[in-house]
């Protein structure tokens, strides 16, 4: 008989093994799906993980990607990890996404077609704050009235969908679009576009917020006072009262913080890659940023890695789409399979197996 | 002597560490009241799972009325005819009287015929209960009567009773002793876990002691003194506390109608609560659990917010002041969860620190934490209490139950505090480590803090506090010097709305 | 705008259909959480219950036989679940997002051989006589079986909890799952069994869609009714009569909305169709402002039997 017993202290070892243990395993059943298909699995798996970064046919195009990629996921997941690590579960970022994005952008399109040096910055701080508001709403019913905030900030995706939508076809659609909706692109209004730091690296803006993010969680949640509230509250909420930590600031620390981030990660896609506001604009990374927390161990540094880890199964996805017809929706399926394997396998981190009778 | 019903022979159980029973021999006769005494740790709890089958020994032999008895699970310990009521209640909130109970049963009747069954059972053993009420709404002592009463109704050759007087009152203490009387006139075996050295000699006919795992005698309680009894539980020579005599100061705390709305639906509320300390004093508040302690200790805390001049420290009125704020004016206190409340089990005594020292001790700097001072006081404490871990960095839930209260009571004494408030300090701490503790309360009142110590201990209490209160249903009693205070006083002062009345 | 084209009794006749998918995963769940499990994934469960059930019905052509495979996936992909959070002890939130996504892709992948195919749907009740009757007639009478289906699943449950001794077991669990290990009770058998079955409404409810009320498959199509049966558990407080009422006013708002919409009033489309998830939003406020603590004791939280 197979009997799980709590370790006295988590195993360090296991702890940083386990995600490597989740991809190995999801190379494996991914490799079994792909050969379901009809696809040759080892050249499906070699076509999505290593192609992108060595393989010479493609490597220059899709390496650059990489970061372009893993920049949103990084920024929105670090956000998702500090609230995640307090036991606040803010599953609607995608939707904080969006209203970021609409904020910065209608606040750079404000200002078409003037020139100033300033609008970019204030397009950052507009998307930061859309996202901060969307997330307040959630936060303050939970402190409010403890409405449950997964429920609530999913709802707000759905809602967030449909202004997007609304706003595509009416208050930012483009004049000049012959009647197409959509926003005027931002790419090409110069004051107003994220645009690429170092040429043919994929960094723009976004993935400078993105390192400094990183940097600042890391500090916050290792030597600052507010991090070590932030994980007693998630670990023992009676603890972090008794020592004093007051429940509703932390709520709302936590959801602030993340949609913040997540509405600037909105900002940086829309006036960077994406271009311009559109009916479909958002592609499901406030979901999977989701993922990378997890997959991160919700610890800034492993996000960096399992951020650069999921961008390289969109971009190897979308190869692997291109050279074997491989379907886009099993990527997804791909990413979700992952979540689950860490999630199995994270077992051994906190408990040891025994056999034998109790 | 009675036919022997239960027989247990070399029976030995051991765990990673420890071994908990070190074959064990243990006869117990039909009818008989039969005590298993011995302190925190001494494997009591462990034989009597192996008993109801929640365990299985690593070698020995278990035989019940003449044949071999091994059970697998508690189902077939029930079935054979043990039932056991254990110290921590296995009872469903939300759910009524009738359905706890139904929970309980191998095959169940109607719930209509349960009801009526169950009203007849109760009143036949003194034991009234309302088939229909929420669990959740019960005292602790009418808690423990839906599990005895569950027990009952299967026809029990054999009771085990895990210290069943620990939720009690005095007088809910005699109608338990009068049905366990009953009972056992009646042919049912009692086998009565207990360290209440005055209990085991009003009630048992004969007593198995457990020490460290071994048994190391028996005797009849009604023929052995209370003092022979613990010497054989303990091993050696009893030493109370020192008590030396103390400067009493000022008032240091006034509790000014001190009140408070339940905090949830099974919570208590605080009523009218009046209370003054002075510096030097260690006030004793009694009580059953259950009657406002924690709803009590988080008012005092500051975990939960009371109007500001309900609760005056020093002249300052500190009713509403968080609990950092309480502790820079060096009030503290110890909570009576350790793991969850007090530390946190996942993190390093290190980290545990900061729980409740970030306020002095230069471990915070405009926000940010110094981890070498933190563990320099972690290290400190450990060293100070005599905390048994491997070191600082160990996670509190690492430790055993004696050693991390040390280090929870530890850490608050060695912030100097002028105001300590603690919630049952010994609770499930071996003997030596609950000494340990006393004696540093002691020496705190005696370097000029005022301390209260809120306990279900009625012995601990008198044996260190100077006046003493009890809590009932929220509401605080009058205190009274503990000096001449008698226990069928304190028993009166318990009382309050709960006394029930014993059968004829 | 002309309201008058809206019609009260087709109104209710069709919010019973339009709710029925999420009554069927909300009935499910509710089971689940009061064996004390949250589980997330019911939009997963529910969107592979819909490709599975349309890909059965198209190949095979039978629906009865689609909504029967439908709730078999629906089951085991909750077992996966099931597995993740009662026997390797994984965290609850995370998984059940998981099993979103897993199911979200699976179906995606599945279903898209079978995009803007047509399936065969299930007929709809016709009573010589009854269903004429003018209101009560296509109120009550004339839908297809699975509506009535749903409802007789409500009541089942409501029975089972409340009076019968598996019922019972499953409250003691959900209460407090150490007092029911300590007396003898499979905690984590009975929690996979609710958990699949769990998985096995959210399967019916998602086939429901795919096969009666569009019907069609489409990749997302569930659209988040999944996470509106989890708000709709909140909702009916875990009583499962509660529960049917919440889902037939989401069922009426959604109706209301389209037919609002169709009807030609001012309010712009993507304001109304904001409306249902605006309107969960309101509700979930006002039941937590009520301070209502009927949730199971232990819900959420991992049980790890440690003697």
């Amino acid at each position: 008989m197979i009997r799980l017993e709590k370790r006295l202290h988590p195993s360090r070892a296991l702890t940083s093994l386990t995600p490597i243990l989740a991809v190995i395993l999801t190379m494996i059943i991914g490799g079994v799906m792909f050969a379901l298909l009809g696809k040759p699995p080892l050249e499906s798996i070699r076509i999505i993980f290593w192609d992108p970064l060595f393989n010479p046919q493609f490597a220059a195009y899709s390496r650059p990607q990489l970061l372009v990629k893993a920049a949103p996921l990084i920024l929105i997941a670090i956000g998702l990890s500090i609230g995640f690590r307090a036991g606040i579960w803010n599953i609607g970022a995608e939707g904080q996404y969006i209203m970021g994005a609409i904020c910065g952008a209608g606040m750079g399109l404000a200002f078409y077609p003037a020139d100033l040096f300033i609008i970019f910055p204030l397009m950052v701080i507009t998307g930061a704050f859309g996202g901060w508001a969307w997330a307040m709403i959630p936060a303050l019913l939970k402190t409010r009235f403890g409405t449950n905030e997964i429920l609530v900030s999913l709802m707000l995706v759905y809602v967030a969908e449909s202004l997007l939508a609304s706003v595509s076809s009416g208050v930012l659609k483009n004049p000049d679009g012959m009647g197409f909706p959509g926003s005027r692109n931002l790419q090409q209004y110069p004051a107003a576009a994220n645009s690429e730091l170092i040429a043919n690296t994929g960094m723009h803006w976004g993935v400078v917020a993105c390192f400094i993010a990183v940097i600042f969680a890391y500090v916050v949640l290792t030597r600052h006072l507010q991090g070590f509230h932030i994980r007693l509250t998630g670990q023992a909420p009676r603890a972090a009262r008794f020592a004093g930590v007051n429940p509703h600031r932390v709520t709302i620390l936590c959801l602030g913080v993340s949609g913040a981030l997540a509405g600037m990660a909105g900002l940086f896609e829309v006036a960077g890659p994406a271009g311009q506001i559109t009916i479909d604009f958002n592609t499901g990374y406030g979901f999977t940023a989701i993922i990378v927390a997890f997959l991160g161990r919700l610890h800034p540094l492993g996000i960096v890695l399992a951020g650069l880890l999921m961008a390289l199964t969109y971009i190897g996805g979308e190869l692997a789409q291109l050279m074997l017809g491989l379907p886009g929706a099993s990527i997804q399926l791909f990413q979700g399979m992952l979540l689950f394997f860490l999630l199995a396998t994270d077992v051994f981190t906190h408990y040891r197996v025994r056999f034998g009778e109790a | 002597m009675t036919q022997t019903l239960l027989s247990l022979d070399g029976v030995t159980k051991a765990y990673p560490g420890v071994v908990a029973n070190d074959d064990v021999a243990l006869q117990v006769g039909h009818g008989d009241v039969h005590a298993l005494l011995g302190e925190n740790g001494a494997g009591k709890s462990t034989l009597v799972k192996m008993i109801y089958g929640l365990v299985k020994p690593d070698s020995g032999t278990m035989t019940l009325m003449g044949h071999p008895y091994a059970p697998p699970e508690p189902r077939a310990a029930r079935a054979a005819g043990v039932a056991m009521v254990f110290q921590h209640f296995s009872l469903f909130n939300a759910l009524s009287v009738a359905e706890n109970i139904a929970l309980g049963m191998e095959a169940p009747p109607a719930q209509r015929d349960l009801a009526a069954q169950i009203k007849t059972v109760s009143e036949t053993y003194g034991l009234p209960l309302d088939p229909y009420r929420t669990v959740g709404n019960l005292s602790a002592g009418e808690r423990q009567r839906v599990e005895i009463i569950r027990c009952l109704l299967q026809n029990p050759k054999l009771l085990i009773m895990d210290e069943p007087t620990s939720v009690l009152t005095p007088q809910e203490v005699d109608i338990l002793f009068t049905t366990l009387k009953k009972l056992s006139a009646a042919g049912t075996a009692i086998l009565y876990i207990s360290h209440k050295l005055d209990e085991i000699r009003q009630i048992c006919d004969r007593a198995t002691i457990l020490r460290r795992g071994k048994n190391v005698g028996y005797c009849r309680p009604a023929e052995t003194t209370a003092r022979d009894l613990a010497e054989m539980m303990v091993g050696s020579s009893f030493t109370s506390p020192t008590r030396k005599p103390r400067e009493i100061g000022d008032v240091v705390l006034h509790l000014n109608d001190l009140s408070l709305p339940a905090p949830s639906a099974f919570g208590t509320a605080l009523k009218h609560i009046n209370l003054t300390v002075k510096a030097g004093e260690i006030i004793g508040i009694g009580g059953v659990a259950g009657n406002g302690q924690d709803e009590l200790l988080s008012a005092l805390s500051g975990e939960v917010k009371a109007t500001a001049d309900s609760v005056v420290f020093n002249g300052t009125s500190i009713g509403d002041h968080p609990p950092g704020q309480r502790r820079s004016l060096r009030v503290f206190s110890a909570p009576e969860e350790r793991l969850g409340h007090a530390a946190v089990p996942d993190m390093s005594l290190v980290e545990n620190t900061l729980i409740s020292t970030t306020s002095q001790k230069d471990m915070i700097r405009n926000g940010f934490i110094n981890w070498p001072k933190a563990r320099e006081f972690a290290e400190q404490v450990i060293e100070a209490f005599d905390v048994r871990t491997p070191g600082a960095s160990s996670t509190a839930q690492s430790l055993s139950g004696g050693n991390l209260q040390k280090f929870v009571i530890g850490r608050e004494v060695l912030q100097a505090p002028q105001l300590l408030v603690v919630n049952q300090p010994t609770w499930g701490v071996d003997a030596a480590a609950a000494a340990a503790i006393r004696q540093a309360l002691l020496d705190l009142a005696y370097s000029g803090a005022a301390l209260i110590v809120i306990s279900q201990d009625l012995d601990e209490l008198l044996e260190i506090c100077d006046y003493f209160g009890v809590l009932n249903a929220g509401s605080l009693s009058d205190t009274r010097p503990v000096e001449g205070l008698k226990m069928d006083q304190i028993g009166l002062m318990m009382g309050g709305a709960d006394s029930a009345e014993a059968p004829q | 705008m002309d309201l008058s084209a809206i019609n009260p009794v087709l109104l209710i006749a069709s919010l019973m259909v339009s709710a029925t998918p999420i009554l069927l995963a909300a009935i499910g769940e509710t089971v689940v959480e009061k064996a004390g499990v949250l589980n997330l994934g019911v939009e997963g469960m529910m969107i592979t219950g819909a490709v599975v059930g349309f890909a059965v019905a198209i190949n095979s052509g039978s629906p009865e036989l689609g909504f029967i495979c439908a709730a078999i996936a629906g089951a085991a992909l909750s077992l996966s679940f099931g597995f993740l959070t009662q026997v390797l002890l994984a965290n609850q939130v995370a998984t059940g997002l998981g099993l979103t996504l897993v199911g979200l892709g699976l179906s995606a992948l599945i279903g898209k051989p079978y995009e803007g195919m047509k399936s065969p749907t299930l007929p709809a009740l016709d009573i010589p006589g009854f269903s004429d009757i003018p209101i009560l007639g296509p109120i009550v009478f004339s839908h297809d079986p699975m509506v009535y289906v749903s409802i007789a699943l409500v009541i089942a449950v409501w029975a089972v909890l409340k009076y019968s001794r598996a019922g019972l077991i499953l409250r003691g669990v959900g209460e407090n799952h150490d007092a029911a290990h300590a007396l003898g009770y499979k905690v984590i058998r009975i929690r996979l069994l609710a958990i699949m079955f769990g998985g096995a409404c959210a399967g019916l409810g998602g086939a429901y869609l795919s096969l009666v009320r569009v019907p069609q498959w489409t990749e997302g199509m569930t659209s988040g009714a999944g996470w509106i049966a989890l708000a709709i558990v909140v909702f009916g407080s875990w009583k499962p009569l509660r529960v049917l009422v919440g889902a037939y006013l989401f069922g009426g708002v959604t109706v209301l909305q389209l037919n609002l919409q169709a009807a030609g009033v001012a309010i712009p489309v993507e304001y109304l169709s904001m409306s249902p998830y605006l309107i969960t939003i309101a509700v979930l406020v006002f039941i937590s402002a009520r301070g209502a603590q009927t949730a199971p004791a232990s819900l959420g939280r991992i049980f790890h039997a440690s003697n």
